[in-house]
């Protein structure tokens, strides 16, 4: 295999893997945010039992995020200097300031919202804890930022020729707010704030089937909800917003996201299909020229069809993009219908009684994390074969540097670290579950437990007598 | 060339870029200091006081690197993309044990099993001990230079960064860092491991000053491009006085148990030794020994002037930002250790 394709593969596996967490600490921060909010507000101990609880969990997922997220970082460098060449007056900005402004107020907020419990005021702590969720969003501002300036070009000039060529900040507001930056990180946050809800109510409505930590259990199920049902709406609207900024900045991945070929026809609108890219057909159930009414309004007016790109101007794996594009819009429409029923038998006071629905909601936690791994390949294989839209090819930005058996080192490495992490990620997630939210009198944090580690583990005795003292020490 | 203060651009963000990293050496330095003289603790009580007398604040030092790592993006792209492809490999193992570093420490004590504590305790230790290698082992490795050809593009191999001076300035940066964890470690801890500390102290830094006079002879004797700036004005020469006086500070604050002073003075010879490094090197960034011509420096590396100034302006909202809360988190966990049930 060459540089390019194991480039390729390393950089989707490390940020596919990455972007695991990231949106688990977003809508994570969010929900524990509701959660102290109303532990200050009512004074009851079980919204800081709750909140103490998913603190724990919270800072696993974040101390993955972070270890994974600076491989990121470098990764750019490391296997893109064309390209960080050619972006990093413009991409660069935005990295530095996500560092600056917003990862700097997520770390170190952080350490006082998990071990500061009993170092600051309830209200320092809360400050804390909403420091660390804004920080956590103004992260993904940036770095979607940068990301859409990749998809849809503005406020820059291109300096150089050839190889020297790099595109140069000309207005920054213009490259902050470039045509797609608002609608794709509002599309973003919802999809964050939606893996984060569905993380409390699967392990919540877990606990209830399994008849423990009842009261807290519900009360906690009952915020998720609230802010699973409000944000899955908001993701129709941003998906809606970000699919019209496709349609018309990037008409080749809509058409590809569509199967669309023919760009004389009307074009359908597909609920599900197959792409068969020989044959240039796609077949499936669609409503009919409906893509047509989305875009223009009106159900007669084509669609630019793949066909009218030249062949190495348009993305090639049409019915991969097509088929993740549609998995997301399937998973975002069956969470609307979940939260939403469920917020109805809220209303009628039978939320709880339905076993099947709880063991939905169990379930339910992988939905979120499917829709934005699928969306995320759509964005991004549907951008190729260029790397920054329609200005720099993803060929054409690899690290000349670096050998082809240098990325098959790094991959293999990577893959299984990773492999690794995950599946400790999920023992440890598995096992503070299981734990539950209350701490028992067996908890290895506990103060009695710690002396009988520290006596159990050491090699000489604890109570050393004057003699051996000096000796001892030596042992600590 | 647009100016502030009479300096132009490039050379404000290479002063930024400096301070940046600096401030990384000095708080994550610790971080690893104390992470690779971990193993040397054998009791768990101890084990855990010295994890987590870095808990609550490890996370927020290593951000300092994720700064650093952006502002050189933003700053000196090309310098940026030429460094980390050249150093390919040694920058994915370094990737790599900053995640094992990461996870040791919070995985650790997640189970309460001797193997897994164990396992945890081996994996911080090399980790930590690695990175810190590592840093000096690329730092030395972009002192004396790398080849680049008229592209700044690397034309070497992998071998060629395998030399005895940047192993020297590697171990020198783990000595460094060991000295300055182990005097961190010392002023957060009590009783007998605060005894064990301060044994550790004196060795970790006899431990440092070998290999600083080794390493300071070297580049006398055999790097001249690393000495000419001091050697062509005298002025310059209270660097060194100063870095010298800072470490003879270091042993007779030990001896006084004034360990705060002698963190301030092993912090001020990691400032004082980086700004030598920097010094030296300006307005050069990445030196190519044979074709000095094709170096790279802060002017044919750098983004275009707008960038740099709004960045610089970014600089002046943001550090004092990162300052402040660096500050508070610091005072919220000021004073010895005391573990709870938060803890690691």
């Amino acid at each position: 295999m060459d540089v390019e394709i194991l480039s390729r593969i390393q950089f989707a596996f490390t940020i596919a893997f990455h972007y695991i967490y990231p949106p688990l600490s977003i809508g994570l921060g969010l929900v524990m945010v509701f959660m102290e909010g109303m532990y200050l507000r009512t004074g009851q101990e079980i919204y800081q039992q709750m909140t103490r609880f998913w603190v724990k969990i919270f800072a696993l997922i974040f101390g993955i995020g972070v270890a994974t997220g600076i491989v990121m970082e470098f990764e750019f460098g490391t296997n893109w200097a064309v390209y960080s060449r050619y972006v990093g007056d413009v991409f660069g900005s935005a990295l530095a300031a996500e560092g600056i402004f917003a990862f700097a107020l997520e770390s170190g907020f952080l350490g006082i919202l998990i071990f500061g419990w009993n170092r600051v005021s309830p209200r320092v702590h809360f400050f804390s804890t909403i420091m660390v969720t804004l920080g956590s969003m103004f992260s993904a501002i940036w770095i979607v930022v940068a990301n859409s300036w990749q998809q849809t070009p503005t406020g820059y000039h291109i300096v150089g020729e050839g190889m020297k060529a790099r595109a140069e900040i000309t207005d920054f507001w213009a490259m902050v707010f470039n045509p797609s930056s608002i609608e794709r990180i509002s599309h973003v946050w919802s999809g964050a704030f939606l893996a984060g809800a569905f993380l409390v109510t699967s392990v919540s409505a877990w606990y209830i089937l399994k008849g423990k930590y009842i009261e807290l259990s519900k009360a906690s199920f009952k915020i998720a909800l609230s802010v699973a049902a409000v944000t899955s709406l908001l993701q129709l609207f941003t998906g809606h917003k970000s699919a019209d900024v496709v349609a018309h900045y990037q008409p080749a991945k809509l058409a590809a996201m569509e199967g669309h070929f023919d760009s004389l026809k009307a074009a359908d609108l597909y609920l599900f299909g197959w792409v068969n890219k020989k044959e240039q057909t796609t077949t499936g159930v669609a409503i009919p020229r409906g893509l047509s009414y989305f875009v223009h309004g009106d159900i007669d007016k084509p669609i630019r069809g793949l066909n009218s790109f030249p062949e190495n101007e348009r993305p090639g794996a049409v019915n991969f993009v097509f088929q993740t594009y549609h998995l997301m819009i399937a998973i975002g429409m069956a969470l609307i219908a979940l939260s939403l029923y469920s917020v109805y038998l809220w209303w009628r006071g039978t939320l709880f009684d339905k076993r099947w629905l709880l063991w939905i909601f169990v379930w339910a936690v992988l939905l979120p994390q499917i829709a934005n791994q699928v969306g995320w390949y759509t964005a991004e294989v549907g951008r190729q074969p260029w790397v920054v839209y329609g200005l720099l090819r993803t060929s054409d930005a690899l690290s000349e540097a670096v050998t082809a058996n240098q990325v098959m080192f790094s991959l293999i490495m990577f893959t299984l670290v990773y492999i690794l992490l995950f599946a400790l990620f999920i023992y440890l997630l598995n096992k503070k579950i299981t734990h539950g939210p209350y701490d028992h009198h067996d908890d290895e944090h506990s103060p009695r437990h710690m002396e009988m580690a520290g006596s159990f583990t050491s090699e000489h005795p604890t109570e050393a007598t004057p003699a051996t003292r000096g000796k001892d020490s030596e042992s600590i | 060339m647009n100016t502030f203060a009479g300096i132009d651009f490039p050379t404000w963000w290479f002063l930024v870029i400096g301070a940046v990293f600096t401030g990384y050496a000095i708080l994550d330095g610790f971080d690893l200091g104390a992470g690779a003289l971990h193993l040397f603790f054998n009791k768990e009580t101890s084990r855990r006081t010295a994890l987590n007398a870095i808990g609550p604040v490890w996370d927020g030092n290593e951000v300092w690197l994720v700064i650093g790592g952006g502002a050189l993006f933003a700053g000196f792209p090309e310098v940026y993309a030429s460094l980390l492809s050249a150093f390919y490999i040694p920058f994915m193992i370094f990737l790599v044990a900053l995640i094992f570093r990461a996870v040791s420490i919070e995985f650790r004590s997640k189970e309460p099993m001797l193997w897994w504590r164990k396992m945890w305790d081996i994996s911080y230790c090399l980790s930590s001990g690695l990175l810190a290698f590592l840093l000096g082992f690329i730092l030395g490795n972009v002192a004396i230079g790398i080849p680049l050809d008229k592209d700044h593009i690397y034309r070497g191999d992998f071998a060629d960064f395998i030399n005895p001076y940047s192993i020297m300035v590697g171990i020198t940066s783990l000595a460094l860092f060991m000295m300055h964890g182990a005097i961190y470690l010392v002023m957060k801890t009590e009783d007998r491991l605060y005894a064990k500390l301060t044994i550790i102290v004196r060795r970790t830094t006899i431990f440092f000053v070998i290999s600083f006079v080794i390493t300071s002879f070297y580049t006398l004797l055999y790097i001249p491009h690393l000495v000419d700036q001091i050697h062509d004005s005298p002025g310059m020469f209270i660097l060194p006085v100063i870095m010298v006086l800072a470490i003879a500070n270091i042993t007779r604050q030990i001896s006084k148990r004034k360990y705060l002073l002698a963190f301030l003075s092993s912090a001020v010879v990691i400032s004082v030794a980086l700004i030598i490094v920097s010094l030296e090197l300006y307005p050069t960034i990445i030196y190519s020994p044979q074709t000095p011509a094709n170096s790279l420096t802060v002017y044919n590396s750098a983004s275009s002037n707008k960038t740099l100034g709004i960045m610089l302006t970014v600089a002046a909202i943001g550090v004092p930002l990162v300052a402040a809360y660096t500050t508070f988190v610091f005072w919220t966990f000021k004073g010895k250790v005391k573990l709870d049930e938060t803890s690691y």
